[in-house]
């Protein structure tokens, strides 16, 4: 069955026969074999000239984590590469499935600092799961499917397949897909019966028993939003979650808390406080969720899901480690709890949730709304209400409006929110975006902005133009980096070192240049009417959504603190709240 | 006065207190480029320390080599190094010998050695000891071959330096577990 081709037919060819239909990126001498056969397949293989190396990388993730597919990018030797290694440690960060393909001097020159030769797979050694140098042609074909195996299997992440000019255009025998395994790399997808006894005798024994859940879950696919969803019902425990899992449980579930962490509710952080069982699915106890990690959780057993057996004990030691995928997993919790005819403590139950409505009645996420100046948060809660029920996806650029897009618009299904949490990437929002609206081309797709990082990507508007993919870039503009300032305030007495946006560019102006259409808003009376314009526009839109320029992002769990330490909207004096230590934290 | 307290990293958990062990890794791998480079880094990039690391391609139809590496800290740390290994794609499989407990180490050294008269006798009386074979002779130098235990060639090397100790170089740690069965 094996057909002899060239290298670069072979990339081509791979591609298809795993399924790629669109891929994201930028054409450049050490590629050039590959654009030449793609010239040919433009109907099979759609391809995006995105308009910077990390902006195809992020619209590959974008791609990825709204569909559930690999996202796959092309780029050039040298600065093709180095510039998408941002994007490559991103998607490490958040295990997202990313092919890469990176064009590389001819192997007779590698080693000799060649014109555009860059140590590829030295330099994104350390920010992919893995990564090949092709040295032959032979090797090509099962590389190729390897690299998507590898990049979808077990913890998904990023893989990067660097091949050689000369490779590209030597020719030997491609075969397809069939059998490609990897020789050693097989992760354990089925958790341990016995542990999962545990964990369910644990489950039915608890008193104050809380779901933390995580963007494993989300990877896992649908089906396991499904099964945690009936695991959440058949039990009636309450479940919180963080940024990059938000949706595998709807927000508008009677059991959801609200996000945790650093920027979470009040009564999702005191729940995890205070609760004596902690289930922690495809979640990884990061210092984000954690706070002081010292005083985490000090009274509860905790039960740790997770498909990345380092995960387990990494940061937190558990009572119960359960290495396997979550879908897996949460089937076999809810088969043996049903099997086993077990029935949370219902009179300990009802306890638990009286505790955790006081907490809740402390409104955690409420704020001062103004008739004169938009609030961030009635931002949010106005686009929410705008899109509810719309077949929406959120991206989000990192900062205080990314916090608010998470606190106050509420995802009632996975894959929904594309957001940059584990390596905080500004400028990840927009060619998320576009990455986003190919693969749902009818979907309206919303890039929660801040003025200051938009600016970091903004040559991808014009990728939005040409391709004509109706993005939304609802910019929460605060004249200023919001999260940095806020930092500031609280931690370094007012001292706004450099945090000011100055010589902002007027965006609709900018939005006009790029063809897109601009809207500007700074009246609270007029947002609504604005917001519907955004979305009724058939193109690209930049909204320039003025508001409050000094608004902090509260809750917070201050640097250092515990879980019942956190400063509400409500407190006077933030600045007395941290100490000396928790100030040299991140 | 109070001494201030040790600022409180969010790394440095409640983990962080137990004690430091040393643990010897039996690691197979992929023979293929880089993949040295992926284990290096890996410790470098998380902070893991190595204590002696050797190399070797042990089956070659298969393009199989075996690191072993002798690495420290404490418990916990080292389980995360034995998980993070596995993390990485070419490795076949990560074994601790020191949780499996009567793992055989073996290391060789050479030992330059240089003086005269009754410093040559002794050095040679020693080397007989430790069972070291000369490996080089000049009429003021004795270049000694030593195979043992780690400890052993720490303790035969402090032993010659008084006598005349010039240079070492060691191979690092080789390590099988005892009995029938694989590693
Ligand atoms: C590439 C990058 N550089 C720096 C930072 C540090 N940083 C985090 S949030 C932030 C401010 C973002 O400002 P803006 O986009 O205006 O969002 P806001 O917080 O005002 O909502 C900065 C500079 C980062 N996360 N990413
Ligand atoms: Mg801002």
């Amino acid at each position: 069955m094996a057909r002899e081709m060239t290298g670069a037919e072979m990339v081509v060819e791979a591609l298809k026969d795993q399924g790629v239909d669109v891929i994201f990126g930028y054409p450049g001498g050490a590629v050039l074999p590959i654009y030449d056969v793609l010239f040919d397949h433009q109907h099979a293989i759609r391809h995006v000239l995105v308009r910077h190396e990390q902006g195809a990388a992020h619209a590959a993730e974008g791609y990825a984590r709204s569909s559930g597919r690999p996202g796959v990018m092309l780029v050039t030797s040298g600065p093709g590469a180095t510039n998408s290694v941002t994007g490559l440690t991103d998607a490490l960060m958040d295990s997202i499935p990313v092919v890469c393909i990176t064009g590389q001097a001819p192997t007779h020159l590698i080693g000799s600092d060649a014109f555009q030769e860059c140590d590829t797979v030295g330099i994104t050694r350390h920010c992919t799961k893995h990564n090949y140098l092709v040295r032959s042609i032979d090797d090509l074909p099962r590389i190729l499917h390897e690299a998507f195996y590898v990049a979808q299997h077990g913890r998904p992440g990023p893989v990067v397949i660097d091949i050689p000019k000369d490779v590209q255009f030597a020719r030997g025998l491609y075969s397809g897909p069939q059998n490609i395994e990897h020789k050693t790399y097989r992760p354990k997808l089925e958790g341990d019966p016995e542990k999962i006894e545990q964990a369910v005798s644990m489950m039915g024994a608890a008193k104050r028993p809380l779901f933390y859940t995580g963007g494993g879950v989300i990877n896992a696919g649908p089906e396991a939003s499904r099964l945690l969803r009936e695991l959440v019902a058949a039990t009636g425990f309450p479940i919180t979650s963080t940024l990059m899992g938000l949706g595998a449980y709807p927000a508008s579930g009677k059991n959801w808390l609200g996000m945790l962490g650093m920027h979470g509710t009040y009564e999702a952080n005191n729940a995890m406080h205070d609760c004596d069982v902690m289930i922690c699915i495809g979640a990884r106890f990061d210092d984000r969720i954690t706070g002081r990690l010292d005083q985490f959780s000090p009274g509860s057993k905790k039960i740790h899901i997770d498909i990345d057996p380092s995960s387990i004990n990494k940061n937190v030691k558990v009572d119960l480690g359960i290495v396997g995928d979550c879908a897996h997993v949460a089937a076999a919790l809810l088969d043996r709890w049903r099997a086993r005819g077990l029935r949370a403590d219902a009179a300990a139950l009802k306890k638990w949730w009286a505790e955790i409505g006081k907490w809740r009645a402390r409104k955690s996420l409420a704020y001062k709304n103004s008739s004169k100046v938009i609030q961030p948060q009635w931002a949010i809660e106005r686009l929410y209400a705008a899109t509810k029920g719309r077949d929406c996806y959120i991206t989000t650029e990192v900062g205080q409006h990314q916090m608010w897009a998470a606190q106050h618009y509420h995802f009632e299904a996975p894959n929904r929110l594309m957001t940059s949490g584990g390596l905080g990437t500004m400028g990840y929002g927009l060619p998320a975006a576009i990455g986003a609206q190919m693969a749902h081309p009818r979907a309206l797709v919303i890039d929660v902005a801040g003025e200051g990082s938009i600016l970091m990507n903004i040559q991808e508007l014009s990728t939005a133009a040409q391709y004509q993919l109706p993005v939304k870039v609802f910019i929460l503009n605060n004249e200023y980096l919001g999260m940095v300032r806020q930092w500031q305030e609280l931690l370094h007495g007012g001292r706004y070192s450099h945090s000011y946006s100055e010589a902002l560019p007027d965006f609709v102006k900018l939005a006009e240049a790029f063809g897109a259409h601009g809207i500007r808003c700074d009246d609270p009376a007029d947002l609504d009417a604005a917001i519907a314009e955004m979305i009724e526009t058939p193109k690209a839109v930049v909204f320039d959504c003025r508001i409050d320029k000094t608004a902090n992002c509260l809750p917070m769990i201050p640097s250092g603190k515990a879980h019942n330490e956190m400063i509400l909207p409500d407190d006077e004096d933030l600045e007395a709240e941290i100490d000396a230590a928790g100030k040299a934290l991140v | 006065m109070n001494a201030p307290a040790a600022p409180l990293s969010p790394y440095s958990s409640a983990l962080g207190k137990s004690n430091v062990e040393t643990h010897t890794l039996s690691v197979l791998v992929d023979n293929e480029p880089g993949v040295l480079a992926r284990v290096v880094g890996l410790f470098s990039g998380r902070g893991y320390n190595i204590e002696s690391l050797t190399v070797a391609e042990v089956a070659h139809a298969e393009h199989l080599s075996r690191i072993t590496i002798v690495t420290s800290g404490p418990p916990e740390a080292i389980e995360q190094v034995g998980h993070q290994l596995e993390r990485l794609v070419p490795i076949h499989t990560v074994t601790d010998l020191t949780l499996r407990g009567s793992a055989i180490e073996r290391e060789l050294a050479m030992i330059k050695v240089c003086g005269t008269g009754g410093n040559r006798d002794e050095a040679l009386r020693l080397a007989d000891a430790f069972r070291a074979r000369v490996i080089d002779a000049t009429t003021e130098s004795f270049v000694f071959e030593l195979t043992g235990a780690a400890a052993k060639i720490d303790q035969f090397v402090e032993l010659m330096r008084p006598i005349g100790l010039v240079e070492v170089s060691r191979t690092g740690v080789a390590a099988m577990s005892r009995g029938k069965d694989p590693m």
